[in-house]
């Protein structure tokens, strides 16, 4: 964004935005929306606890564990899906059909399977995260230069070799940019899990502060949350980008 | 005396020392006849071009020489052993260069080596003689992205340069450059093929640089390919690469190519 020829630094709209929910708050507006100032000296107290701490690690445990199985099992399975056309056809309808459907209607199933507590948050979050993320891989191997292909055989590429040294590389923009997704994803899904399943994590602390009617704490939360999930995904685009000068060119 | 023993090695030459022999190669495409019954020599240390109209089989035929494509029939003989995969005897220039793009120039003319397991420093170290000697000293730490078309070509050329093959794999390795470019390839095409003890099989679309840079010249004919003629520009190797263009040999041979594809452009 620039003003009178200054370039200003990203997101500085965001200030904007801030500056109109302290005003809001400010007429009282609401009593759901406490002014911004209030949240944020709330957010302070409130990190220190061991409430929010034990929330903190619980949905950061959930979300790793999540994103891990869906990216250990997600790149493998997308690259053989690019690689192999048997696969590809026996698997594709169901990457489609997970991807597009309502998962949260899923999630009292899992609880059903698989009780109440850590293990199915994490499944929800690697529901999430994980169709995309095959997607990408199974694409980005799909258009992969058959003449790279080519000259790793023809100077005797073993195997092994050829899907180290060019297949992963070759697809590793697309790769990226599905994890990116993927792991916004499973922010969703973490806390779609906490929400429904509500006995651990910020989905705990959620169901405590609004039955309680503590605005300022909700508020609180809700920023950190949308501030880790922010940072999350902007790391990654930086990421994405290191590797996208060669995208173009493959 | 003297004369005799020319001839003996005259027919050494020509019966014995082919670097590379297609005999009866056949291929389909499915439905596709491509390649029909093709037979043809390739001389050791020479240059053989093979020109055709578009989607004669050019392509196919020097993938199968390469062992990237297996023939629906006929024997490919290299060195004389027949061929059944990729070899270290053959490296192959691609038309559309086939370079990492994640990868330095250094590391992209030493890849060949890399994928046959020599040891990073030695390969480096002949990388750097290759990329001297296509003229791109000072490159070795750009990426591909960051050269042209025609420094892009040199690094595909070092790159098969580097593994030491016996036979060159050309598949029109000079169309994606400007005219200037090309003209300064085709001289440094026929030092190379002077300097280096090597079999070049050369695929172009153009008449003139195929008599410009070929001891031999197969003529392919539309599908099913066959080859329609052999011609061997005798007395060109000798004239000084800047009259060549001039030379009367040289004017009728493109001459006489020229009438015979003529037929076979609509
Ligand atoms: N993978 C393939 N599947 C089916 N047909 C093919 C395939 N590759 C080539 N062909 C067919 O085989 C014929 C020869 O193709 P090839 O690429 O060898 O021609 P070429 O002489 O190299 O042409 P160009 O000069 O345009 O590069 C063409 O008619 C083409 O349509
Ligand atoms: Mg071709």
């Amino acid at each position: 964004m620039q003003i009178k020829g200054v370039r200003l630094p990203g997101m500085s709209s965001l200030l904007l935005w801030g500056l109109l929910w302290e005003i809001v708050g400010r007429t009282g507006f609401s009593f759901f929306v406490p002014p911004l100032s209030e949240v944020v000296k709330t957010l302070f107290e409130i990190i220190g606890t061991t409430a929010f701490q034990k929330a903190l690690y619980e949905t950061a445990y959930a979300f790793c564990s999540g994103v891990f199985f869906a990216i250990v099992i997600g790149i493998p399975t997308g690259i053989m899906m690019g690689k192999n056309r048997l696969i590809d056809e026996l698997l594709l309808p169901w990457v489609n059909i997970f991807l597009s459907a309502p998962l949260t209607a899923l999630v009292p199933v899992l609880m059903v399977l698989f009780g109440f507590g850590m293990k199915s948050i994490i499944i929800t979050t690697t529901l999430f995260a994980i169709w995309i993320i095959i997607l990408n891989a199974r694409v980005g191997v799909m258009q992969i230069n058959r003449s790279l292909v080519e000259m790793a055989t023809s100077f005797g590429a073993s195997p092994w070799a050829a899907f180290t040294k060019v297949y992963f590389w070759a697809a590793l923009p697309e790769i990226l940019g599905g994890v990116r997704i993927g792991i916004i994803r499973a922010v969703k899904g973490v806390i779609i899990g906490q929400l429904l399943i509500s006995l651990v994590g910020f989905g705990a602390l959620f169901e405590l502060y609004s039955n309680n009617f503590l605005m300022k704490h909700f508020w609180a939360v809700l920023v950190v949350l949308f501030a880790l999930a922010f940072s999350i995904s902007e790391f990654l685009a930086y990421l994405e980008r290191r590797v996208s000068y060669y995208a173009a060119k493959r | 005396m003297l004369q005799t023993n020319a001839l003996a090695e005259d027919t050494v030459l020509t019966q014995t020392d082919n670097a590379v022999s297609v005999s009866g190669v056949s291929k389909n495409y499915g439905e596709v006849e491509a390649l029909k019954n093709l037979t043809l020599d390739f001389p050791r240390g020479q240059l053989t071009s093979l020109l055709g109209p578009s989607g004669c089989g050019k392509t196919t035929l020097l993938k199968i020489i390469a062992g990237l494509l297996e023939p629906t029939e006929g024997k490919i003989l290299v060195n004389g052993s027949p061929v059944t995969g990729p070899g270290e005897d053959r490296a192959f220039v691609f038309q559309d260069f086939a370079l990492l793009p994640w990868a330095s120039v250094i590391r992209n003319v030493a890849f060949g080596l890399e994928l046959r397991g020599v040891a990073k420093s030695e390969r480096e170290d002949i990388a750097n003689k290759y990329i001297k000697e296509v003229g791109l000293e000072g490159f070795e730490k750009s990426f591909p992205h960051e050269l042209s078309g025609g420094m892009r070509q040199r690094v595909g050329l070092a790159r098969a340069l580097s593994v030491d093959a016996d036979v060159l794999l050309m598949d029109e390795p000079f169309s994606a450059v400007d005219e200037q470019t090309r003209r300064k390839f085709q001289e440094d095409l026929l030092a190379l093929v002077a300097n280096e003890n090597k079999t070049f099989i050369f695929v172009t679309h153009s008449i003139e640089e195929a008599v410009y840079v070929s001891d031999q010249i197969a003529i392919l004919l539309p599908r099913p390919s066959r080859v329609a003629d052999i011609i061997r520009p005798t007395g060109l190797r000798e004239k000084d690469v800047a009259s060549i263009r001039r030379d009367s040999e040289y004017l009728d041979i493109v001459d006489e190519i020229w009438a015979s594809l003529k037929s076979y452009v609509e």
